[in-house]
């Protein structure tokens, strides 16, 4: 006997916004539920105390919420830098070591440099080479994904080591005192390289604020390109298929190339971000996975810059919250990790409802 | 001079995780699933039989354990906990048909967070006093090798001195060697992953195939895990000790080419090149030993390209690595 199975399934055509959105929010919110019971059982809290919780870890103190703004400027400056490339297809998943490896350019530049050229040269210095770091980085994956097809998530995986490794062998040449296996505050005193404090009408000055703005106006810039320029629909016609690409003339080596060296630099640019900015230091954990996790922001954002502000914000929210109950409750901090990795999921499952479409069939009465 | 005695078990040693994980790859990626979670299964795999042999310890209260459930509880939970994540992922990938890659990503973040806490906070949640998660009683069964301790020939030195997870681990690469290329269900499952259309048409349950190998290949990457906690740490978790091994291991399934057989000495050639560093006399250069650590990511790298320069057929990613098959859209 043939059984029919009761629901089939079928690609959506199109589907409004609002209603991709409404399913998106609602996963979010079983999520953000299903996080509120795991840290109940574990810590004996009510729901709103959780969330109150949360609240607080991110944003309860002034200070708290300067870094939460902070750690948001960084997660979403990884997220828009890998944006063109996987709109393009290209599963870079490499970026963890493109901001690395400028974190390492932007940090052997003040050390080297370190109070020898006027502090705007330095910095200037320290951008470029953070840049050109990145930019390689980015080149390499890319020159032989579209020389020879080579698988580009493998290569730019291995890419992150390399740059680790590198990064630890510089840490261990510079370290401060011999032994020890850090570099410490780099040019604590003269700070000579450092990322000047930004003072803002309204805001007032902070010491983060500048990076954040970079990345504010990093973000409006990714939009127009994505959206607006040449590039940009180069780019998505070549993530919609090599060979219309190449049927309309488009070179795909090229804009591959591109794109990638475009990524790469802008990972390096957060990298400076990080090491001249905030940090002022270099350890081989300075991004701490925040690469992978900004392949998610953007992937979840369904690679749109705006809505990529969203997405990072409630990874954020999330991390400094669990951060706060972990540190609360003393559990391991890797309690966020967890926290992001069910949130993740929700979300991921949410996708088949958009694209997809569940019909159930009526129960049929035939006698056979 | 170097004494290759001492270093070859050591290699070994430090091979067996990567050659669990990179099986377990093999096979989930010869179904066409690419499994970027592995890292995190592994770190799940190692976890759960820590959770279950810390209770059992816990339960005997300091009588002797019966050698059969030493044995037995942490591996069940710690097969239970990575064919869990394995589920996960299918139902992810496969039922909801969501993008491997970052499917994969997502787990990797979930596990090795998932390792980490309970690993960190698993003396606090079963309200125990023993000051840390140190199980040496359960590992002294995993330790048991075939030859004594005391006997010191070199033939037994280089082969006979491993727990019983290490020749487990070798014996399942031959046998995944043997299913993939020899038997039938090997055949559909190449299928699956070089074109699920065509498998489909045929009349093989893509579905099916590609739960069995993803669920399968993760419970073997997880014991992976088990063996680096049990057998190689001597039963003492430390957080992030496990480090990027489960990277290493999807390397290496590119290395190998996707053969788990060559993957047994490409294996313990890995783990010779993670510990390489400890056997070159650096002097006071401490910095360069960072160096000979680059050593496994960028041969790896190299295979890849010349894999690539070279396209051979019968060297290729399986056709349809990383996507999702839904029968509708062909």
């Amino acid at each position: 006997m043939n059984k029919e199975s009761l629901l089939y399934i079928s690609k959506r055509d199109s589907i409004p916004w609002y209603k991709s959105w409404l399913i998106r929010g609602i996963a979010i919110v079983l999520a953000l539920i299903f996080c509120g019971v795991i840290t109940m059982l574990l810590t004996g809290l009510n729901p709103l105390q959780v969330f109150s919780t949360i609240f607080y870890g991110a944003f309860g103190k002034a200070r708290k919420t300067w870094v939460t703004v902070q750690k948001l400027a960084i997660l979403l400056g990884i997220a828009l830098a890998i944006t063109p490339a996987f709109k393009m297809r290209f599963w870079n998943i490499g970026a963890e070591g493109q901001v690395l490896i400028g974190c390492l350019a932007s940090a052997s530049c003040m050390i080297t440099l370190g109070g020898k050229v006027p502090n705007a040269a330095q910095v200037a210095i320290c951008l470029l080479a953070s840049l050109a770091a990145g930019a390689i980085w980015g080149f390499l994956p890319a020159f032989f994904k579209a020389k020879w097809e080579t698988n580009e998530t493998l290569f730019t995986l291995m890419m992150n080591y390399i740059a680790m490794q590198l990064a630890a062998y510089f840490i261990i040449v510079w370290e401060v005192p011999k032994g020890s296996g850090n570099i410490g505050i780099i040019n604590q005193v003269s700070e000579a390289g450092w990322l000047p404090v930004l003072k803002l009408p309204l805001i007032g000055e902070h010491k983060y604020l500048l990076t954040i703005v970079v990345v504010a106006l990093l973000t409006v810039v990714m939009f127009v390109y994505l959206k607006y320029s040449k590039h940009g629909y180069e780019i998505s016609v070549v993530g919609e298929s090599h060979r219309t690409a190449s049927y309309a003339g488009i070179k795909v080596d090229r804009v591959i190339i591109r794109t990638m060296v475009l990524s790469g630099a802008i990972c390096g640019l957060v990298g400076f971000l990080l090491v001249s900015g905030i940090d002022h230091t270099l350890t081989t954990t300075l991004v701490g996975g925040r690469g992978f996790t900004a392949v998610m922001v953007s992937w979840l954002a369904k690679f749109n810059p705006i809505f990529m502000v969203f997405t990072s914000l409630l990874l954020v929210i999330l991390e400094r919250g669990a951060t706060e109950i972990s540190s609360t409750f003393s559990l391991n901090a890797s309690f966020a990790d967890i926290l992001t990795g069910v949130i993740l999921f929700f979300i991921i499952g949410s996708d088949f409802f958009t694209t997809y479409q569940l019909h159930f069939r009526k129960a049929r009465k035939e006698a056979k | 001079m170097f004494d290759f005695v001492s270093f070859f078990p050591r290699a070994v040693m430090q091979g067996i995780p990567l050659l669990y994980g990179s099986t377990g790859e093999i096979l989930t990626e010869k179904s066409g699933n690419l499994n970027l979670g592995i890292p995190g299964i592994m770190y799940v795999g190692a976890i759960s039989g820590v959770i279950g042999s810390f209770f059992y310890e816990q339960s005997m209260a300091g009588q002797p354990l019966v050698p059969f459930w030493a044995i037995a509880i942490p591996m069940a939970s710690s097969l239970l906990g990575s064919l869990l994540m394995g589920l996960l992922y299918c139902f992810l990938t496969v039922t909801l048909r969501a993008n491997q890659n970052v499917t994969g990503l997502a787990l990797t973040t979930f596990g090795v967070g998932f390792g980490n806490f309970f690993g960190g906070s698993l003396i606090k949640l079963a309200h125990s006093d023993v000051p840390s998660v140190a199980l040496p009683a359960t590992s002294a069964f995993f330790n048991r090798t075939p030859a004594h301790a005391e006997e010191f020939s070199a033939f037994s030195q280089l082969f006979l001195h491993y727990g019983f997870l290490a020749y487990l681990a070798i014996i399942l690469a031959l046998v995944m060697s043997f299913v993939l290329n020899r038997t039938r269900p090997g055949l559909h499952l190449r299928a699956v992953g070089e074109s699920p259309a065509t498998a489909d048409a045929a009349g093989i349950n893509v579905t099916r195939h590609k739960y069995l190998a993803t669920c399968i290949g993760s419970m073997i990457a997880g014991l992976g895990g088990l063996y680096y906690v049990m057998d190689y740490a001597n039963g003492i978790w430390s957080n992030n000790a496990f480090g990027d091994r489960g990277w290493l291991a999807i390397a290496l399934v590119i290395f190998t080419i996707w053969r788990p057989s060559v993957s047994i000495l490409a294996s313990i050639l890995f783990g010779g090149l993670y510990i390489l560093y400890l056997y070159i006399p650096t002097g006071t250069q401490m910095e360069v030993k960072e160096l000979y650590k680059m050593l496994p990511y960028v041969i790896t790298l190299v295979v890849l390209i010349i894999v690539s320069l070279r396209k051979k057929r019968e060297d290729q990613p399986p056709a349809s690595l990383g996507l999702s098959y839904f029968r509708e859209e062909r």
